[in-house]
């Protein structure tokens, strides 16, 4: 149960996701060409209604399961890796229309091939492990 | 009783307009937040690498992954509502993009295959919705073996899992997390992610598509 209950709030953004055409290719080339509402609609309403509740948390007046106030870690200033890996990982967002999210949804969507996909993305990551200290940041 | 079952069922089955992301999101992020965890999925990519032993190779995967398995079942519930969402509740599989996404698809296939009723949500065959033109059915096995599918396939994969680590953080982790709590690197990051997909879209997929290969 202690770990159950993150597969139902996984469940309901996979679903939600799915229903959302987030998942969808050809949502995402709409999207860069700039041509309908939907995505950027999906994620500012995603992103208002997230100030509203970090708020919440933040100030305390929400507080966690363990009763305690949410500990948020602010974000490093290291410039060059946000450009830098923000444009690498963008590039790959686009040239799949897959963001890492959306890549466990569309395997159980029924599309297996994207077993092959996940290992790539595991490789990247990896070589982003190996090379770290060769990278700007 | 059935009756009711088939009304809610009709009305999930529908395309979900927009504002169903906040709904979405927002109630993810803030279970999340209330079990005293951060929402942001790339970092299962580290923890998946570190599970396999990438500890040995490099530092930054030698940390208490054990502690991440609340976050692989996030991941594993998402592949569960892919499954129901697409088998049981996929209403017409259709992406319903709009007319001018239409002609953008078909001007980069150069054929008119696609009209607004039938672009399918997933550019790829399965089992419940049948067809997809040959040109966009990227994401399956047979187009895993043609240098087109191998570099939409691998590359993306690639490029996402490599990009995510380096900036700290992907779609839920910078765009909707860090931005939601004012982070100033979370944008610049968001802007690199559109910066990438932007230039990705209009000056390379375009020709990575006609491959025919």
């Amino acid at each position: 149960m202690k770990l159950f209950k993150y597969m139902i709030v996984g469940f309901m953004f996979g679903f939600g996701m799915w229903k959302l055409e987030a998942i969808s290719t050809f949502r995402i080339i709409e999207m860069f060409h700039f041509q309908s509402f939907h995505m950027y609609g999906i994620i500012m309403t995603g992103v208002g209604a997230g100030l509203v509740i970090t708020r919440l948390f933040k100030t305390g007046k929400v507080k966690t399961i363990q009763g305690i106030t949410h500990r948020f870690n602010d974000k490093s200033h290291e410039w060059w890796r946000y450009i830098l890996g923000g444009i690498i990982f963008g590039m790959g967002w686009a040239l799949t229309g897959v963001c890492s999210g959306m890549m466990f949804v569309l395997m159980g969507s029924g599309h297996t091939v994207f077993i092959v996909f996940i290992a790539a993305a595991m490789l990247g990551t990896f070589s982003y492990g190996y090379f770290r200290k060769y990278l700007p940041h | 009783m059935y009756e009711n079952f088939d009304q809610i069922h009709a009305l999930i089955s529908q395309p979900w307009p927009w504002w169903m992301g906040g709904i979405t999101i927002g109630t993810t992020l803030f279970l999340l937040l209330y079990f005293g965890k951060d929402f942001g999925l790339s970092a299962n990519l580290r923890t998946m690498c570190a599970a396999d032993g990438a500890g040995e190779y490099s530092d930054f995967f030698s940390f208490d992954w054990g502690k991440q398995g609340w976050n692989l079942m996030v991941a594993l519930g998402a592949m569960f509502g892919g499954y129901i969402a697409a088998n049981y509740f996929g209403g017409d599989g259709m992406a319903h993009v709009s007319q001018a996404t239409v002609e953008t698809l078909n001007q980069i296939s150069q054929s008119d295959i696609l009209t607004v009723e039938t672009v399918p949500i997933i550019p790829g065959r399965d089992i419940i919705h049948g067809y997809v033109p040959d040109f966009w059915n990227l994401y399956s096995w047979s187009s895993l073996f043609t240098l087109r599918g191998l570099i939409v396939i691998l590359g993306g994969g690639f490029l996402i899992g490599f990009g995510a680590r380096y900036a700290g953080g992907c779609t839920s982790g910078h765009a909707i997390s860090g931005l939601a709590d004012l982070q100033i690197p979370s944008l610049v990051a968001v802007i690199g992610f559109f910066t990438g997909g932007l230039i990705m879209t209009w000056l390379i997929l375009p020709y990575i598509l006609q491959i025919a290969i």
